[in-house]
């Protein structure tokens, strides 16, 4: 089931057009920054499709900077969030891209700062609702229905049982959970669905377990 | 948890409640929250939709001027005439429309299913709230029974113009607020599907074609047709009226349309009304560029 709450249908609150081009752009821009784990100093936008034809109309470039400063999908900033990107020194660059992609609403954002950057593919799906299908080269499939913590790790023997152990300790259930390398030995992502929304404490300590490189969550 | 709206009506029947309780039944199962807490949500949500049908009624204009000014326009015209189509259906065709032109103006709404289509649910509650007299309780309760129709439709084909076009949002949206029409003026929960039933087959195969791919023309107006078509739904319902085809099945064809349409038709501002001399004409204006 894409959608499981009344709330997805009757809501969200929001500031207008529209909810897949405006208020789900915002979340796919928040997303992209929870998962980066702060504000970035620059973003290169790919659009695609109905995003890439109507962006402008549909204040998807201002929604996105929005999402990016951490707005959410009612705050009254929204509109102006183009310019509060420019005040605080985050350079956007939207790019129109005609590639052929899987679903009409599609983002592809690559965020960084000097010295890290992280690469997503979000899409929004009708009422606001997104999914964000890839990171960093990694394919997603996450139901978005359960909290989710995203880490970034060596492909090395230990790393998987340190996280679980962390997890265990603080009597976290694990619902569903995948594992992909790039390469033998080289970037790993780990992908654990959780029963309940997991503290920020407990992200700290997962940070200091054996070989992980970032670590990001995503509430349902 | 139902899947379906056989399933929705059949669990409504045997346990003999409202499709509303059905829904908020559901909502504490998964969520883990109270009744109170749910309620208390929604009621949130029902306070935005107040709000903007009164700021809309104020007036308000879209940056580029394309709407605006037309809600109040209907209330005016209310007040001096008595209205062809009845008082109800015009009052709640100027709240969805003003609902609507709220959102384009970038001003605060709730999603119903989306905001392209936020007008219809709020539009016809309330103005149906005028002549049934809900408690505020029955108010947040239409929302629960629109909702419940929504996550199927959700769940079994789209809510989205880039997805399956307009019968995908205000067809969605005018179909629930059918549906919640006939919970509040007491009709049983089948009735609610016929209703549901009723006003999407009335639009189907409609596509989203907007003006600059701005969310003002036509789906301002859209919002006006299928808030009306709503209240016509329900009482057609209320008669007793019932759909040929069932509800699920209209959902269903709904879905192959929607896939059998070009992606011109689907909120790219390619086709349509879009592709008219008139919209190639007013994209130009706003963003300075030909087609």
């Amino acid at each position: 089931m894409k959608y499981n709450s009344v709330f997805d249908i009757i809501g969200p609150v929001m500031i207008g057009p529209s909810s897949s081009h405006t208020a789900g752009a915002a979340r796919i821009g928040k997303a992209a920054r929870n998962l980066f784990g702060k504000e970035p100093t620059w973003a290169r936008i790919h659009l695609y499709e109905s995003f890439a034809k109507t962006y402008q109309g549909h204040g998807t470039d201002f929604a996105l900077a929005g999402g990016l400063l951490g707005f959410d999908t009612d705050d009254p900033r929204m509109n102006k969030a183009l310019d509060i990107a420019k005040e605080r020194n985050l350079e956007i660059e939207f790019i129109e891209d005609s590639a052929g992609v899987s679903h009409p609403n599609t983002a592809r954002l690559i965020i960084g700062n000097d010295t890290e950057q992280i690469e997503l593919v979000g899409i929004s799906i009708g009422g606001g609702k997104i999914e964000i299908t890839e990171l960093n080269g990694f394919e997603l499939r996450l139901s978005g229905n359960h909290p989710a913590i995203l880490i970034m790790h060596n492909d090395r023997f230990g790393a998987i049982a340190s996280v679980t152990e962390i997890l265990a300790k603080y009597q976290i259930n694990i619902g569903h959970m995948e594992v992909n390398r790039k390469d033998v030995g080289k970037e790993a992502l780990m992908v654990i669905e959780v029963d309940q929304n997991v503290d920020d404490s407990v992200l700290k300590e997962l940070e200091g377990a054996d070989h992980i490189e970032q670590i990001a969550k995503i509430s349902s | 948890m139902f899947r379906t709206v056989a399933e929705l009506v059949e669990i409504a029947e045997k346990e003999n409640i409202l499709i509303s309780e059905v829904m908020i039944r559901q909502e504490i199962d998964m969520k883990d929250k109270s009744r109170e807490e749910i309620f208390s949500e929604m009621e949130k949500n029902l306070d935005v939709m107040e709000q903007a049908v009164e700021d809309s009624l104020k007036g308000v204009e879209s940056v580029t001027g394309l709407t605006g000014g037309d809600a109040v326009k209907v209330q005016e015209y209310m007040k001096e005439n008595n209205p062809l189509s009845g008082q109800v259906v015009m009052d709640a065709v100027s709240k969805a429309m003003g609902t609507n032109e709220v959102n384009a103006a970038m001003g605060t709404i709730c999603a119903t299913p989306t905001a392209g289509s936020a007008g219809c649910v709020p539009g016809t509650l309330f103005a149906v709230k005028n002549q049934l007299n809900p408690t505020r309780e029955q108010m947040i309760r239409y929302l629960f029974t629109s909702g419940a129709f929504g996550f199927v439709v959700a769940n079994n084909s789209f809510i989205s113009g880039a997805a399956g076009g307009c019968q995908a949002e205000v067809g969605s949206a005018g179909a629930m607020a059918s549906a919640a029409i006939v919970e509040m003026a007491g009709g049983t929960p089948q009735q609610s599907a016929d209703a549901f039933a009723m006003t999407l087959k009335n639009m189907l195969g409609l596509v989203c074609d907007p003006v600059a791919g701005l969310v003002e023309v036509p789906c301002v107006k859209r919002n006006a047709g299928g808030s009306s078509l709503a209240i016509v739904s329900a009482d057609l319902a209320l008669a007793g009226v019932t759909s040929t085809i069932p509800c699920d099945e209209v959902i269903g064809a709904m879905y192959r349309i929607g896939k059998q349409m070009p992606s011109s038709l689907r909120e790219t501002g390619e086709g349509g009304l879009a592709d008219t001399p008139t919209g190639r004409l007013l994209k130009e204006k706003i963003f300075g560029t030909s087609v």
